[in-house]
């Protein structure tokens, strides 16, 4: 049912479309990323299990996050179809996680990977995957001219699409200041949102991001309820400038 | 230093009053009245009376009453009679525990407290613990308890969950709750409410002291002091003192023209400076700190005599505030202006006029502030109202009838929050393993709890063990297990030690440090500047680099930020661009609002205010309507290439916030394109691209429709599910009750980061438990505090059938404030997040087809 909820959602609603070094791309509403040449879907920073790590530690927050971010992710792929499905690191937020996931989740997981080819890429929560989950377990994905990795490189990386940053952004009018998770890039890279249920944002003001991207085209896209809106930097709030 | 001298009226019993024959005091006692020419005053030597009997009372005394010894002279004299040992081994434990609103009143108290204990020759130990006390004070205190303790709400929750709190309180006698009715009307009066249940237990047969300003409703006070259970409410004893001299108030009649809007009262400035310059020391109270912020600045560029004028309020530096308050008990000070930071009890000079700029929203505040000015019983207090618009002129106007007549709106005490009994539960479980019949017949004695059902109950105890999911997936993590003896008990010493870090009720909103760096350079290279003051971190987001502000009666440039830090510069602006920051708006109480549609309702009265107003309503009257008794007038008229729906529900900001909410929803639905709105505390504007009028004027829908009491329901939970004010309750209920846990120094997380991640927590838990004991907690403190539910309810009823409709061809006077509102307030209505985001959007359009 939530699904049905889900998928009616984005239903409908407006992608972004953007270039990474020529190649366009679709990016969506609930943090997806569509490369339709090749029927490629990607979604970064899973974090599943992440509720039950934090009750392991004393705060017994709601344990629904995983079959939340399985239902989002089941939408997506109802709607795309796709061929190819990379999960670009942190899927699970700890190395336990996998072992945690309830029954009905796995089973999801694995309805979710039928008849199509599944990329684990490894992320700095989750170095290390069982073989259980299914599908590829990789460090690192080529296609095209495309990179897939978790953790954006320090030199310039063309073509890259990384995520591990959790990146959002802020934009003031009215009288409101708007905070939303973001797709960030720049033309040559592109840093994904996370798209797990529990995970938060960090600004693209924030160091983490220096060095990244060329400023003059650097432009974040926004994730609206319908709508994936993109904003220019000139347009950006920036904590200090 | 100036201000640790008791202040001379504290005790208040400079009058020779008849000595009551059948109360004498014990020798020391009655000495010492008599050495200081006193007398003791009746009420006080009542409540000795009562207390000798044990039992528990309900001082409700004006200020200046001898309020303070009143509720302690019972605790010294028999402290005075106590044998120095215990006949058992070991000290005596606690004899009296004092429970204050506010560190520093206890302290305040404590101090006072000295004086006359020394006089009197007493030989007994006095001490205060608050937050600020030190490890090495509280450990001493724990195994050597002194005779008097003072304290604050969240020292009682960490006394009674302590291991050991059984022996501390052995002997406790005496339990005085001050300013109780400060204390009760919210989630920290449950929580003591909680606590004095559990000291209840310990020492069973303790009595109850409260002390409080005049309420609307003393029997909830008095049922608050005692024990309940069974079917009638029990009611402590209750000895009143009459009000004093009656306060001479009057509203501001000022020369100017009293504007159509706003809350500046610049206009009265002139009359403001002369009345500070006619009196020695005058407080200037205001409802909001940007307002104090506003007035300050502007007092001080006509303040040709170099007047000595501060400003106090809760945003500025506590160092800051500590030198204002010594200048003014010290009496080096001609006027302050302040917000309620100076609302509570603490007696601070020799204040001999209290100027109330703005309306005061509600009658009993009134009372309290002025009540601010003389602290000797038997004067006039003087009070001076300066409405700082039209509407305020009846809004003063309402009140000051309201004061005379002794009228009260203070609020009633809510049922018990669930979120906060999950924190106490857990404190339990802390303090000794507890049996769940006894724990839950030990909560239903709580005046909040009385009412709560055990299935209420065992799901909270459910929620703090393990989360009380349906997917029951966290057995394993258990925070508080049932032993084979059936009694619950924390399963690890670190669930004692995450409940100690997250005890209390109050969560504060993120803030942020305000430097003021010479150069933008250094201070955002993290060097120099003075901490002015602690600012929301909600307003700075909205600012850009360069934009100004004003703060800690400076204009100040916003260069950026530094870690916590804002950094900022002055300036030689006097017009800061960033007029407000919003912070302690109250809204109008409902008992005002009768009043100000009262004075609507009746042109006979039109003659006890200001003539320019009386004319504003002639004219009002002429060219539109004014609504009688119990009607709602609503104007609707086109106005640019808009049109305009106004109503006059005199409600209060908040009940037509969630009214214009819900109205834009269903005229959006009726196809009439509203477009925005905005609220005031007395009306509220809808607009949008259909004609309005013509459509009501057709039925389609009929006003009757529009403003069906149905509205309360799907409508509203449609919205509320929604409305980021849902997540924020939600966001303190999950601190509350443990869910989460709360920022604490040294920790990287920043408020930020927990706003969010309870956010994205509210989302899940909506879709997939709506349910849970958490939402229900939430629900409870939305439809009752920030949405104002319940009094639009009442509205909506109230107006059935009443509704009167004026179609105009153009804007009425009466709408005249509330259109000008539009675009100083922030407009609400359809998704203006995402109205935001698209507005940025473009922005880029615009960028790549000019090139960038």
């Amino acid at each position: 049912m939530a699904a049905e909820a889900a998928r009616s959602r984005y239903e409908g609603s407006v992608p972004a479309r953007l270039g990474v070094t020529g190649v366009v791309l679709e990016a969506f509403c609930e943090g997806a990323l569509w490369w339709a040449d090749e029927g490629l879907l990607c979604v970064a920073d899973l974090h599943l299990e992440k509720g039950s790590a934090f009750a392991r530690r004393g705060q017994l927050v709601p344990p629904y996050d995983t079959v939340e971010t399985l239902n989002r992710l089941a939408a997506a792929i109802d709607r795309l179809d796709p061929r190819i499905v990379v999960a670009l690191g942190d899927s699970f937020h700890d190395e336990d996680g996998p072992a945690r996931l309830a029954p009905r989740d796995r089973d999801a997981l694995f309805d979710l990977q039928a008849g199509r080819d599944w990329i684990w890429i490894t992320g700095n929560h989750d170095p290390r995957l069982p073989r259980r989950l299914g599908g590829m377990i990789l460090t690192e994905l080529t296609v095209g001219r495309l990179s897939f990795r978790h953790e954006p490189q320090a030199a310039p990386a063309v073509g890259e699409i990384a995520g591990h940053l959790h990146p959002s952004a802020r934009v003031v009018g009215r009288g409101r200041s708007v905070r939303r998770r973001c797709f960030v890039g720049d033309g040559h890279r592109l840093v994904m949102p996370a798209f797990g249920a529990y995970t938060g944002g960090l600004d693209i003001g924030h160091p983490a991001f220096a060095d990244l991207f060329d400023p003059t085209t650097l432009a974040a896209y926004m994730l609206g309820d319908a709508q994936v809106y993109s904003v220019g930097r000139r347009s950006l709030a920036r904590r200090a400038p | 230093m100036d201000a640790m001298a008791p202040p001379r009226y504290a005790f208040g019993v400079n009058v020779v009053a008849k000595t009551p024959p059948d109360a004498p005091l014990p020798p020391p006692f009655a000495d010492w009245f008599v050495a200081r020419g006193w007398s003791p005053r009746p009420h006080q030597l009542e409540l000795l009376d009562k207390a000798r009997a044990g039992k528990s009372t309900l001082l409700i005394a004006p200020t200046g009453a001898g309020k303070t010894l009143a509720g302690f002279l019972p605790s010294l004299t028999a402290l005075h009679a106590r044998p120095k040992k215990p006949r058992r081994a070991g000290g005596y434990g606690i004899h009296t525990l004092y429970v204050s609103p506010l560190k520093a009143l206890a302290v305040d108290i404590a101090r006072n407290l000295e004086a006359p204990v020394d006089e009197i020759g007493l030989t007994l130990r006095l001490e205060t613990r608050t937050g600020d006390t030190s490890v090495h004070k509280r450990q001493r205190q724990k195994l050597n308890p002194p005779d008097i303790l003072l304290t604050t709400p969240e020292q009682v929750a960490l006394l009674v969950s302590a291991p050991g709190a059984d022996r501390f309180f052995a002997d406790l006698d005496t339990v005085i709750f001050d300013e109780l009715h400060a204390l009760v009307t919210n989630k920290r009066g449950d929580l003591l409410s909680l606590g004095l249940a559990r000291l209840r237990k310990l020492a069973p047969r303790l009595k109850t002291i409260g002390l409080s300003a005049t309420v609307a409703d003393p029997d909830e006070l008095r049922g608050w002091l005692m024990p309940q259970g069974g079917t009638r409410r029990r009611l402590s004893h209750l000895v009143t003192v009459a009000g004093g001299a009656r306060p001479d108030i009057t509203i501001l009649d000022s020369q100017e023209r009293v504007p159509w809007s706003g809350h500046s009262a610049r206009y009265a400035l002139g009359d403001l400076y002369d009345a500070i310059k006619r009196h020695r020391m005058a407080l200037l109270f205001v409802n909001t700190r940007s307002q104090a912020e506003l007035i300050f600045q502007e007092l001080w560029r006509v303040n040709a005599d170099d007047l000595p004028i501060a400003l106090h309020h809760g945003s500025l530096d506590a160092t800051q505030r500590r030198k204002v308050e010594a200048a003014m008990s010290a009496g080096r000070l001609r006027a302050v202006v302040c917000t309620s930071t100076l609302d509570l009890g603490i007696d601070w000079g020799d204040v001999d006029l209290v100027i109330h700029i703005g309306a005061p929203k509600g009658a009993s505040r009134l009372a309290q502030r002025i009540g601010r000015a003389n602290h000797r019983l038997d004067e006039p207090s003087r009070a001076l109202l300066v409405p700082a618009n039209r509407f305020e002129v009846l809004e003063c106007r309402s009140a000051l009838e309201a004061n005379y007549l002794g009228a009260q709106d203070t609020p009633p005490i809510r049922s018990g929050a669930l979120d906060v009994l999950s924190q106490h539960v857990l404190g339990m479980a802390c303090a000794t393993p507890f049996d769940a019949d006894d724990l839950y017949e030990e909560v239903a004695s709580a005046y909040p709890y009385r009412e709560i059902d055990r299935r209420t109950f065992d799901r909270t105890v459910g929620f703090v063990a393990t989360g009380g999911y349906a997917l029951r997936q966290y057995e394993r993590y258990a925070r508080i297990r049932a032993g084979k003896d059936g009694l619950w008990r924390i399963s690890h010493p670190r669930v004692a030690q995450q409940y100690r870090l997250n005890v209390g009720t109050i969560i504060e909103a993120p803030l942020l440090n305000v430097k003021i760096s010479r150069n933008r350079a250094a201070g955002l290279a993290g060097r120099g500047g003075r901490i002015v003051g602690r600012i929301e971190e909600y307003f700075i987001e909205t600012l850009a680099p360069g934009d100004t502000f004003l703060f800690a009666g400076f204009v100040l440039r916003f260069e950026g930020m530094y870690e916590n830090d804002v950094i900022a510069t002055r300036t030689q602006d006097t017009t800061p661009k960033i007029p407000l920051y919003a912070g302690g708006k109250f809204p109008l109480s409902t008992y005002l609002a009768a009043g100000v549609r009262a004075i609507l309702a009746d042109p006979k009265r039109w003659g006890e205010l200001p003539p320019q107003v009386a004319e504003w309503l002639r004219i009002q009257r002429r060219r539109s309507l004014l609504p009688r008794q119990g009607q709602l007038l609503v104007e609707t008229y086109p106005r640019g290439n808009r049109h305009y729906l106004v109503a006059y529900p005199f409600e209060g900001r908040l009940a037509h916030q969630t009214l214009g909410m819900l109205l834009t929803r269903r005229l959006e639905r009726a196809k009439l394109r509203p477009t925005g709105f905005v609220a005031t505390d007395y009306s509220i504007a809808v607009w949008g691209l259909a004609d309005l009028g013509a459509a009501f004027a057709r039925d389609r829908p009929s006003l009757a429709e529009l403003f069906d009491e149905d509205m309360l329901g799907d409508d509203l939970e449609a919205w509320m599910a929604e409305s980021y004010l849902l997540k924020r309750m939600f966001r303190n209920c999950a601190l509350i009750s443990g869910l989460i846990e709360k920022r604490h120094p040294g920790q990287e997380k920043s408020g930020r980061q927990v706003t969010m991640s309870s956010d994205l927590i509210y989302d899940v838990l909506r879709k997939h438990e709506p349910d849970h004991l958490l939402m229900e907690a939430t629900w409870a403190d939305a439809s009752t505090g920030l949405l104002d539910i319940g009094r639009l309810g009442d509205m909506l009823a109230r107006i059935k059938g009443r509704i009167v409709h004026s179609r105009l061809d153009r804007i009425s006077p009466l709408a005249v404030p509330v259109m000008l509102e539009i675009g100083k307030e922030p407009v609400s209505g359809g998704d203006a997040d995402e109205h935001v985001l698209r507005e940025a959007a473009d922005d880029l359009a615009r960028e790549a087809m000019n090139g960038g």
